[in-house]
């Protein structure tokens, strides 16, 4: 590991990072206890970089989404860390600030798009809105206009007559894209895609990946892609983290996780989809169930369920550390190949 | 790109760590079982409860209702006087003992207590205009209350269940035509109905043999058959909503796919999923039954004297009212007191029992 | 249940199935929703049947009405040789099951885990005592892999793979030949999707029991089964051995739906072409004339527009239907 201290580290690679988070904690607070729905994760975002958050229910991925937003349930609240965007903390921002962040800054679109859209105002109304409260679009004639634009790029065809129609009139590949327009309308620097493409059919969702691929292309706008479908990852993603009962397991780019995996989890979970390769095959599955939000383990969250675990991943977290060819990965596994090596050395 | 991830993590380089290599020997499955128990198994009932229990208001409600159904239990057995009778002291019945203050004696009662060294029992709300003692006049009234709210809810749930779930479960052309009948139902004034029912009953009941229901009075019965009547068109409309709902769910096909009858699948998979929801709404519906005999006995409609309700001593207390106001309110505020705890622990119920509020 | 005379090859055979559900567009109007139009395909015993298709395309429809959970408008459906109907499909549904997609409302919520295994075997009268009764329910937790112990707990106590076990082993309570399993671990995560799918095939091994197995995730469909068929908009556009069909798709819709399946692999994801749709699915109630794929299909001719293709064998049982491929 090199000698740079944090401080000179943050600074170097602060004109490429457009947001990072540190140490995120976030923590719901309900009738059964505190669930500790994120629980230390890190990742930085550099500026034009499509990144995939990808983890199963109860992984924390849509919540580090929520937070980094700060949109969650009211029984929901940061405990700790920080996500800085452009070297400030979100955290710290006024009720305002957060606000123009919000607006202007970055944009959210959710898995279910009928839900994010009033059912009761036309797609063209509600375009406006966004766009004469965030953006120089003042009068209605301009908002119009721009609109039509915004449907146009996000390939909605015969815009002029769908900003006259209501959500329901359209089909759900189409209010996808009305979604993506408005989260685009104030040309935000952060898109966050919390599965937007998981109420979808193949081949629709094949249309709205590329057309989010195009749109990064010619925007230049950061994405964050949280899902738990490692397909959509491996053909959007530039980096991928992988999230296991709220903390990262392994971060990288996507080559590194997929073809390199340094932590059980992403391991076994390689193994067990179906691929083209191993149709033969009978199907390497992750053993055990779930995890438990109300019942963490003491040590790794994985270690109910991992075939090689130690007597230590039951006890303590595993530390973050990095392989050999850049990437980051938080399993015990790991420290004690390095140990061994250590030892051999002498 | 990997640059982006040179941030040094926030946990302590490991190698820096004091490691004992005992630890990274494998862990056998036992131990990795203990990290993953399941959690402790709670029935939907004891959830519930358990929430119930946290609401501060259910509490104070469930208090409120204990002591006002103790007072009824052991109130008559106590107080030595009866609703009905003008009070006696020493057989001789006191005729200036009217309208005393709440723990005031009449003359007559001083007197013997003077006389005799013997203590009276006090007067808590003082008397009537005929010279009845007050309180277990009131604690009737609040008898006669609860009997009827609890027995129109009961009628009404019942009723409801039936008819709503007949509706909702065949759907269809019969959903059609039982929907259409609550509809016309609804739309008849109830008070109206009331008052034409009390009428016609007074004359067709008098003549048949009530039992224990006789002391209510024609009155009283017209009411219980209007409650039947009318009210339960509410329930069954709840009753069916909930049933379309789950009816939708998969396991009720999952059931007519393993080849479970209608009558089966109604009493096992679709009652079963909406009891909390008839029993949350029952609840509510006891304290509006209250209000609505309260309001009936008010007008003149209720029991038959001399038993009191809350209703018609309310009314009675309405000509002394400039002279004699806490005839007025005691059966206010103890209406109040019903209303108010019942409607508050129905809301708590729904709160605690109703999964859609559920997180 | 009788024996038949014409006893034949296959378990189940379904001859031009239908299935239209009227649709209110005014007062006392009504049009009919084709969900399944024309369906026919063959499932042998033991063998298993992949249906994939879009959402809304009728997979599903077509496992519900085998199961006459819908009276079918037309068609037929024979189960070992027999005819069913309304009449005998009683008995039947000894012999057919069906496994749910969504494990959370396919359990009832108020019931323990014994009582929902237990239910096929109480509608069925399949035991003498309680002792029978709950030996045969641990019989089945345990060849699904359920805890025996939790035998007594309710569904939604236990994660949705769990869920899902206690479906399979409702299914299995009638010792069927024949299950439905619809879209079984489209709403499981993606470490427990393998558990699953092992075991249906693992089950299929052990009691040799026949699928038709509905899903829209082509690879877990490739993974599972012999044969698929690909439905759009209510009827089968191609019907193949699973590896015929991955390697050597005829059909233009299949052609688009294996090439917009997203590969966990970001190397052949960034080489692979992707052929993207235009546009969407036509509702249902507004079928386009003749191919009903034709107004999203690039090779649509005036032909395709006229009249409907049927199915037709191009070698080794590869069936489409398509006018010019």
């Amino acid at each position: 590991m090199s000698t740079l201290s944090v401080e000179e580290k943050i600074r170097r690679n602060e004109e490429n990072l457009i947001l990072s988070v540190q140490d995120l904690h976030t923590s719901f607070f309900t009738d059964s206890g505190e669930v500790k729905a994120v629980n230390g994760v890190s990742f930085n975002l550099g500026k034009g970089k499509i990144l995939g958050v990808v983890g199963e229910s109860g992984s924390g991925k849509s919540v580090t989404a929520y937070s980094i937003m700060q949109i969650l349930a009211d029984t929901g609240r940061v405990v700790g860390g920080k996500i800085l965007y452009k070297g400030r903390n979100l955290l710290d921002f006024s009720k305002k600030e957060m606000d123009a962040f919000r607006g202007d800054k970055c944009s959210i679109i959710f898995q279910d798009p009928m839900t994010s859209l009033n059912p009761v105002f036309t797609v063209g109304y509600q375009l406006n809105e966004a766009l004469r409260l965030h953006t120089n679009y003042k009068t209605k004639e301009a908002a119009t206009q721009r609109s039509i634009e915004l449907l146009k790029m996000v390939g909605v065809n015969e815009p002029e007559k769908r900003i006259h129609q209501y959500p329901y009139e359209h089909s759900g590949g189409m209010r996808q894209r009305v979604m993506i327009a408005m989260a685009l309308a104030c040309e935000p620097d952060i898109l966050i895609a919390d599965e937007p493409t998981t109420a979808l059919d193949v081949t629709i969702q094949a249309q709205i990946l590329e057309l989010m691929k195009d749109l990064q292309k010619q925007l230049g706008m950061a994405i964050i892609l949280v899902t738990h479908d490692l397909g959509v990852i491996a053909s959007m993603c530039d980096e991928i983290i992988v999230m296991y009962g709220g903390r990262v397991c392994e971060r990288g780019t996507a080559d590194d996780i997929f073809y390199n995996p340094c932590h059980e989890y992403t391991k076994g979970l390689l193994r067990s989809i179906p691929n083209v390769d191993n149709m033969k095959e009978k199907l390497v599955p992750i053993s055990g169930t779930p995890i438990n939000l109300l019942n963490m383990p003491k040590g790794c969250a994985f270690c109910p369920r991992c075939d090689n675990a130690m007597k230590i991943c039951l006890e303590e977290v595993p530390p973050e550390m990095q392989m050999p060819d850049g990437h980051y990965a938080s399993c015990w596994l790991n420290v004690k190949k390095q140990m061994e090596g250590v030892s051999a050395d002498e | 790109m990997a640059q982006n991830f040179d941030i040094p993590a926030p946990t302590k380089n490991p190698m820096s760590l004091q490691l004992d290599p005992k630890k990274f020997e494998k862990a056998t499955d036992e131990e990795k079982r203990q990290q993953d128990v399941m959690a402790e198994s709670t029935t939907f009932f004891k959830d519930g409860m358990r929430r119930l229990m946290r609401n501060p208001l259910a509490i104070i409600s469930i208090v409120l209702l204990l002591l006002v159904v103790a007072t009824m239990v052991i109130a008559p057995a106590v107080v030595p006087y009866s609703y009905e009778q003008i009070i006696t002291v020493n057989g001789k019945r006191d005729k200036r003992a009217a309208n005393l203050k709440p723990f005031e004696y009449s003359q007559l009662e001083q007197q013997y207590m003077e006389e005799t060294g013997e203590k009276l029992f006090p007067h808590i709300m003082g008397t009537d205009e005929l010279c009845r003692d007050y309180f277990i006049r009131v604690v009737y009234g609040t008898r006669v209350s609860f009997i009827v709210g609890i027995f129109a809810a009961l009628m009404v749930m019942i009723i409801g269940i039936i008819y709503g779930s007949i509706s909702g479960y065949l759907g269809g052309k019969v959903d059609l035509i039982m929907m259409r009948i609550v509809d016309i139902i609804y739309s008849l004034p109830d008070l109206l109905i009331v008052i034409l029912l009390a009428v016609v009953l007074k004359e067709t009941l008098s003549q048949a043999k009530l039992g224990i229901f006789s002391k209510l009075g024609t009155n009283m019965m017209a009411m219980f058959i209007v409650f039947g009547v009318l009210y339960w068109v509410g329930m069954a409309r709840l009753v069916r909503g909930q049933i379309l709902t789950i009816k939708e769910n998969e396991y009720v096909l999952a059931a007519k796919s393993i080849g479970a009858k209608n009558g089966r699948i109604i009493r096992r998979h679709i009652l079963p999923n909406c009891i909390s929801v008839i029993i949350i709404s029952t609840a509510q519906q006891i304290p509006s039954a209250i209000f609505t005999e309260s309001y009936l006995s008010f007008i003149g409609l209720g029991v038959q004297l001399p038993m009191p309700s809350l209703g018609s001593l309310a009314n009675a207390a309405r000509s002394g009212m400039q002279s004699y106001p806490w005839k007025l309110v005691f059966p206010a505020v103890m209406i109040v007191l019903i209303v108010l705890a019942m409607n508050l622990l129905g809301d708590a119920m729904r709160d605690a029992f109703d999964p859609k509020l559920k997180k | 249940m009788s024996e038949q005379n014409n006893k034949s090859e296959y378990l189940v055979e379904v001859n031009d199935l239908k299935m239209y559900f009227p649709v209110k567009t005014g007062f006392m109007k009504t049009i009919p929703l084709k969900a399944v139009d024309g369906v026919s395909f063959t499932i042998k015993p033991g063998e298993t049947l992949g249906l994939v298709g879009e959402s809304g395309c009728g997979k599903t429809t077509v496992g519900r009405t085998l199961l006459r959970l819908y009276k079918p408008t037309g068609g037929e459906f024979r189960f070992n040789g027999e005819l069913v109907t309304d009449k005998n499909i009683t008995p039947l549904r000894k012999q057919m099951q069906m496994v749910f997609q969504d494990p959370y409302s396919s359990l009832n919520p108020r019931m323990t885990v014994e009582d929902i295994i237990g239910e096929p075997l109480d509608v069925h009268k399949l035991y003498s005592n309680r002792a029978e009764r709950r030996e045969k329910i641990l019989h089945l937790m345990e060849l699904v892999g359920l805890n025996a112990e939790h035998a007594t707990r309710y569904a939604h106590e236990f994660s949705g793979g769990q869920r899902q076990r206690i479906g399979i082993a409702r299914a299995l309570a009638v010792d069927p030949k024949f299950i439905v399993c619809d879209e079984p671990v489209s709403a499981l995560d993606v470490s427990i999707q393998a558990q699953v799918i092992n075991m249906f095939e693992e089950l299929q091994e052990k009691l040799g029991v026949a699928y038709l197995f509905i899903a829209h995730d082509l690879l877990v469909v490739h993974h599972i089964s012999n044969r698929i068929a690909v439905m759009y908009l209510g009827r089968i556009v191609e019907i193949a051995d699973a590896d015929e069909l991955n390697d050597h798709p005829i059909h233009p819709y299949t052609l688009s739906l294996l090439s917009a399946v997203p590969v966990p692999d970001p190397r052949t994801a960034r080489k692979s072409q992707r052929i993207i749709l235009e546009g969407d699915v036509p509702s249902p109630l507004r079928m386009p004339s003749g191919c009903p794929f034709r107004t999203r299909c690039r090779y649509a001719t005036e032909q395709c527009a006229n009249e409907c293709p049927s199915l037709t064998d191009r070698g080794g049982g590869h069936m489409v239907a398509c006018w010019n491929k």
